[in-house]
């Protein structure tokens, strides 16, 4: 019984960081126990489920039965109405995450790996300041387990970081509060996704339209949490919105969650402790996708992991410090820039982003791309260059 | 005091990730907020996708 066993390692959670984590781990020679809290890998889905191509093969080769949807074109609607048309450099999918996650979760068990679901952890065993285990429950009954690394992969709750004396909490500005609907019964291109920008439709975030197969899509808000103090839910702006846009839709799933758009933590680990995926605050902070690069923090954590046993060195916080600089040459470096471009960009109400978009508009589609983007968004707002120029030198 | 309406919540977390004081705990299916810890700061009535929860008055003695 995996109660009465010892692990190299305990991971908490059970999404992409988890089980990349476990999978990598588990193919360097250690042991890997996976406690999920939920009943099933996977489920329920808390994502807007796109990833692109490029982040993908990252790690695997696409699966047919993971894609719902390939996406190569991108159209912007702006508050006015106007909008805005380019093909992408990199494709991208959409993704069947409850097929994903648990194949990533099988994966991990091929390499070796524990999982068990229905497990919830309560605490962390501590023993002079070192991280040393965790407790939980397991079906009704009490469990205590003993291993050298815990990896707090819990999602944005991060209540792992917390007992282990690590400042998970997201600011209320920085977290952005979601929700989505699966619908059915629409006419949408499969090929497209879709953004609506207005802080009529989505203050603080975006709105978005992902196809999901035959006329059926992904249509979900994130608003932030700045604007959410107003007291209307994102929610409320769903609905809106659907009946505006969609009026006879049918809604066959609805899921909502919590993005934290935010840099990665300043301070990922501590002794005998490592925070991966969205614990750690791994989201790109603009574009709140979250899933390869929860899987990157992942991978990270577990070559440290790797590193640090087979040279039996101890797992305090001094040596779990390279799983942090793999992690900032990895993607954290570029997550703080796209964190200051989003506080630039969360600073445009509806009449910049029209003359943006008008702006945009009078090009030639052949002409569009994200540099020609950004030069026009300067010329129609030149404040903008001085606040990223501000946030970049850090005025 | 924090108010639940349990039957509405999909127990997605999101009021965990910015309680500052760490008192509210979501299972598979269960919610549950420590009044004892709890400042009433309402962060988590704001993030709230689905107006699960809400703010209550409490009287004072």
């Amino acid at each position: 019984m995996w109660q009465q066993q010892q692990f190299d390692c305990i991971v908490v959670g059970g999404g992409p960081a988890g089980t990349t984590f476990a999978q990598v781990a588990s193919r360097g020679g250690l042991s890997v126990l996976v406690l999920e809290k939920d009943r099933d890998i996977g489920m329920p889905v808390r994502c807007g489920e796109a990833i692109s191509d490029k982040g993908l093969r990252y790690f695997h080769d696409p699966d047919p039965r993971w894609i719902q949807s390939t996406i190569d074109r991108i159209k912007l609607t702006a508050p006015n109405g106007t909008e805005i048309e380019f093909d992408l450099n990199d494709k991208g999918y959409i993704l069947d995450r409850r097929i994903f996650d648990y194949d990533l979760a099988h994966m991990a068990v091929q390499e070796g790996a524990m999982v068990v679901t229905k497990a919830y952890v309560n605490g962390l065993i501590i023993d002079n300041d070192m991280v040393c285990g965790v407790k939980g429950n397991y079906l009704n009954t009490p469990f205590e387990i003993q291993a050298k690394f815990v990896i707090g992969a819990d999602g944005v709750e991060s209540r792992v970081g917390r007992w282990g004396g690590l400042r998970t909490q997201v600011k209320l500005k920085d977290m952005e509060s979601g929700i989505q609907k699966t619908v059915s019964g629409i006419e949408v291109q499969s090929n497209k996704f879709e953004f609506y920008l207005s802080r009529e439709w989505a203050p603080g975030g975006y709105l978005w339209v992902f196809p999901k197969g035959n006329k059926s899509a992904n249509i979900g808000l994130a608003i932030s949490g700045y604007y959410a103090k107003e007291g209307k839910s994102a929610q409320k702006f769903l609905d809106e919105f659907l009946q505006w846009k969609y009026p006879e839709c049918s809604v066959l799933t609805t899921v909502v969650g919590g993005i934290p758009v935010d840099k990665t933590l300043k301070c990922m680990v501590a002794d005998g402790l490592m925070l991966v995926g969205d614990a750690a605050h791994t989201v790109n902070p603009m574009t709140g996708g979250g899933i390869s690069s929860g899987m990157m923090s992942g991978m990270a954590a577990a070559e440290t992991a790797i590193e640090l046993l087979h040279n039996k060195k101890e797992p305090t916080r001094a040596n779990l410090n390279s799983y942090e600089k793999k992690w900032r040459k990895l993607r954290g470096k570029k997550h703080e820039k796209y964190y200051r471009i989003k506080e630039a960009i969360f600073r445009f109400d509806d009449d910049d982003l029209n003359r943006i978009a008008d702006g945009i508009a009078a090009v030639k589609e052949e002409d569009r791309s994200l540099r020609k983007l950004f030069s026009i968004a300067v010329s129609k707002k030149p404040t903008l260059l001085i606040d990223v120029m501000r946030l970049f030198t850090g005025l | 005091m924090i108010q639940i309406e349990g039957n509405k919540c999909d127990f997605c977390g999101c009021c965990v990730g910015v309680c500052p004081v760490d008192c509210i705990e979501v299972m598979e299916s269960i919610i549950e907020i420590d009044d004892e810890i709890c400042i009433d700061c309402d962060l988590c009535v704001f993030i709230c996708p689905i107006d699960v929860l809400s703010s209550v008055a409490t009287a004072t003695i």
